[in-house]
């Protein structure tokens, strides 16, 4: 195919300008000239469908009240005003569609990607968005490994399980008083991820790992491995892994006598671990990566705003939009919409978001880090504290 | 010692579990020759129905605690006897003359079937047991039992010496036995083949269906998928022992059950950290084989006389 002369590819724009400006309803007037107005695409993909079709759609939202309000402001890049229209993508929370619609995005030409909402698609995903330069924040991955394949186009405002793993380790044996820590895993990338950081870190801090014990995301039986670290005698004990194996282990120890105090990352970290232990979870402590919303320095006006446009927020959207504001904040110290130019600012960006202060280091990783500690208190999780793991990101 | 103990009593209790399903698969094995691949799904179902009937007079009609659980497993019984004189009448009475294998593969069919009926019905979340039972602890000798942890040995116990009781002294008995010998003989001597097949299907869920229930009460959950494993491991059982004996199946059972538990408790030590307690079930099979290459046919295999 022939390529379109340029006036009448300034027209194609022009007309796709003004039925998109249109079709939303919200400019009366027409655009001046079309030349003026550029249009910036970002993709934003999550899961659209299926049982975390909820946590999908919330994301989505959070990504685009912030691309709604830059464009209510109005941005000039370059010397030209630009539009932002965010492209939302369904990724089914299914790795091999994360890489189809990945590439979708890159052929569309998209400027920059916030997404994906799992590590599971994010992985797999930043791969394609790596090959094209096309910078990619997500708002919800926490896997270690995201941000550790070496890829300069990935970033993240969510904590990773790194840091959440440093803060459980420093915590069993600061503030749970665990000299001697026995850990458990289900050996998937999850679960021993994190337990090992757990290790790493309670070895940091003074304490004695005294028992490695695994099991499997199948198991309902823990007995054998529960009654070996009794004969360790541990103050801490250390579950790396899901609430369908944590919630029958919390009983089983009760059954055994094991007085150590149970601790766990944010697969326990839910409300369905505390149905299924019942009485057993009291007093079970767990971290979940972030910060409840009430607590964020955003998190009231954020809450307002997005409820009346989009409902309740189910987690993640607050995390969404300062990630979208970064991309955007970046672009406008680049002062441009081009990858290539921009993606060196993303490093640099440094602004108070919704969810607190917001920087990446070298690796990707938001600088805050932030992670809250929750206990079981009657059948329901009580905030402990949040702990920030990384440097602040108001230095530097 | 007293953790070499909690490591036996833990063994016992998983042990006397996986022997009563594990007699179920011995049993259909005997007379048939049939290795019923759904009789995991059918303990699963056990402790399914158990718990939507204890909910529903628990939430909805206020029973007390332990008429609910009483009912819940009646009706569990029930509800897995007819569903194994049914998944024989339709799955495997109609092959009982074509190739082995056929039947093999309507025993997967069967319990793909019912695994995705109780995914259907009850959903893909965990089941949590309701609170019925008030956990008491006792020490002997520095290691704990709890009377949930007695009441399941003794009731498998019970029930595995009424079912000897059953096949030893009964009339009953005398025709399974006859049947397990060789149908067709059984036949001329006034015996209903099809009629002694559908009871130890039935007798065989029943089984089952209280296993399921202790299952589900023992670890607090239950969950559409659990029948796979607990099947995988009760038949592993059947086979260490023996299949075919039901006294082979009681002893796998048990033996599996000790053997895993002090295998996960104590490899660790023994390997002096090279293995893990992930090696937990590779230790069980490689017991299992160990016996099969020295006993092809099972510990108590080579009785075959005496099968039911």
């Amino acid at each position: 195919m022939q390529a379109l002369p340029l006036f009448k590819r300034l027209a194609l724009a022009a007309a796709v300008v003004t039925v998109g400006l249109t079709g939303c309803g919200k400019q009366e007037g027409a655009p001046k000239t079309a030349a003026d107005i550029v249009v910036v695409k970002i993709g934003s993909v999550a899961p659209l469908t299926g049982p975390q079709a909820h946590l999908g759609k919330d994301n989505d939202s959070g990504a685009r009240l912030a691309i709604d309000e830059v464009n209510a402001v109005g941005v000039t890049l370059g010397g030209r005003k630009v539009q932002f229209q965010l492209i939302g993508e369904d990724d089914q929370a299914d790795p091999k569609a994360a890489t189809i619609v990945a590439q979708k995005l890159v052929d569309q030409g998209v400027k920059g990607v916030i997404g994906h909402l799992n590590s599971g698609t994010s992985i797999p995903a930043s791969k394609i968005y790596h090959d094209a330069g096309i910078p990619q924040i997500s708002p919800s991955a926490t896997a270690i490994k995201y941000t550790e394949q070496g890829f300069k186009t990935a970033f993240r405002t969510m904590t990773n399980d790194r840091q959440q793993g440093r803060v459980l380790g420093e915590y069993a044996v600061q503030k749970l008083g665990g000299k001697r820590v026995a850990i458990i895993d289900d050996r998937t990338a999850y679960g021993q991820g994190l337990a090992d950081e757990v290790v790493k870190a309670v070895r940091a801090s003074g304490g004695e790992v005294v028992a490695r014990e695994y099991t499997s995301d199948r198991s309902t039986d823990f007995t054998a491995i529960l009654t070996a670290i009794k004969a360790k005698k541990p103050d801490v004990l250390f579950y790396g892994g899901m609430d369908p194996q944590g919630a029958p282990m919390v009983r089983q120890m009760q059954g055994l006598g094991l007085k150590a105090r149970f601790l766990g990352g944010d697969g326990v970290q839910t409300a369905e671990f505390a149905r299924l232990a019942g009485a057993a979870a009291e007093g079970v402590t767990a971290s979940s990566p972030g910060i409840p919303i009430d607590s964020m320095p955003g998190g009231k006006a954020f809450r307002e705003k997005f409820t009346a446009k989009y409902g309740p927020i189910q987690t993640y959207a607050p995390y969404a939009y300062d990630a979208a504001r970064a991309m955007i904040e970046a672009m406008k110290r680049a002062d441009s919409a081009e990858p290539a130019k921009y993606l060196p600012e993303i490093p640099k960006v440094r602004f108070t978001g919704v969810t607190g202060e917001i920087g990446f280091d070298d690796k990707g990783d938001v600088l805050g880090g932030a992670i809250t500690l929750y206990r079981v208190k009657g059948d329901k999780w009580e905030v402990l504290e949040t702990v920030f793991s990384g440097a602040p990101a108001v230095k530097k | 010692m007293d953790i070499f103990l909690q490591q036996l009593i833990n063994g016992l209790v998983l042990g006397s579990i996986y022997a009563l399903i594990a007699l179920g698969y011995t049993m259909v094995y005997g007379i048939l020759e049939l290795i019923n691949f759904a009789h995991g799904e059918v303990t699963m179902m056990g402790a399914m129905v158990c718990l939507a009937i204890m909910q529903a007079l628990l939430v909805g009609a206020g029973a007390p605690p332990g008429v609910a659980l009483a009912l819940g497993l009646a009706g569990a019984i029930v509800v897995c006897m007819a569903l194994g004189f049914t998944i024989e009448r339709v799955a495997y009475r109609p092959l009982r003359r074509a190739p082995r294998l056929a039947a093999l593969i309507t025993a997967i069919g069967v319990s793909i079937v019912l695994q995705n009926v109780a995914m259907l019905v009850w959903g893909k979340r965990y089941i949590s047991f309701p609170p019925v039972i008030e956990l008491a602890r006792y020490d002997i000798a520095g290691a704990h039992i709890t009377n949930l942890q007695i009441a399941i040995v003794a009731l498998a116990v019970l029930l595995m010496a009424a079912l000897l009781l059953l096949v030893h002294r009964t009339r009953l008995g005398r025709a399974m036995r006859a049947t397990a010998q060789s149908p067709d003989l059984a036949a001329l001597m006034g015996i209903n083949p099809n009629a002694i097949v559908s009871v130890t299907f039935v007798i065989g869920a029943a089984l089952a269906a209280v296993a399921g229930v202790m299952v589900s009460a023992y670890y607090g959950i239950a969950h559409y998928y659990m029948g796979f494993l607990l099947g995988l491991k009760a038949f592993t059982a059947a086979v260490l022992g023996g299949i075919g004996n039901i006294a082979g199946a009681v002893l796998g059972g048990l033996l599996l059950g000790v053997i895993e538990s002090l295998g996960a408790g104590y490899i660790g030590d023994l390997t002096f950290g090279f293995l893990g307690s992930h090696y937990q079930d590779v230790f069980a099979f490689f017991v299992l084989i160990l016996v099969l290459v020295f006993r092809p046919s099972g510990l108590l295999g080579e009785r075959v006389g005496e099968r039911a």
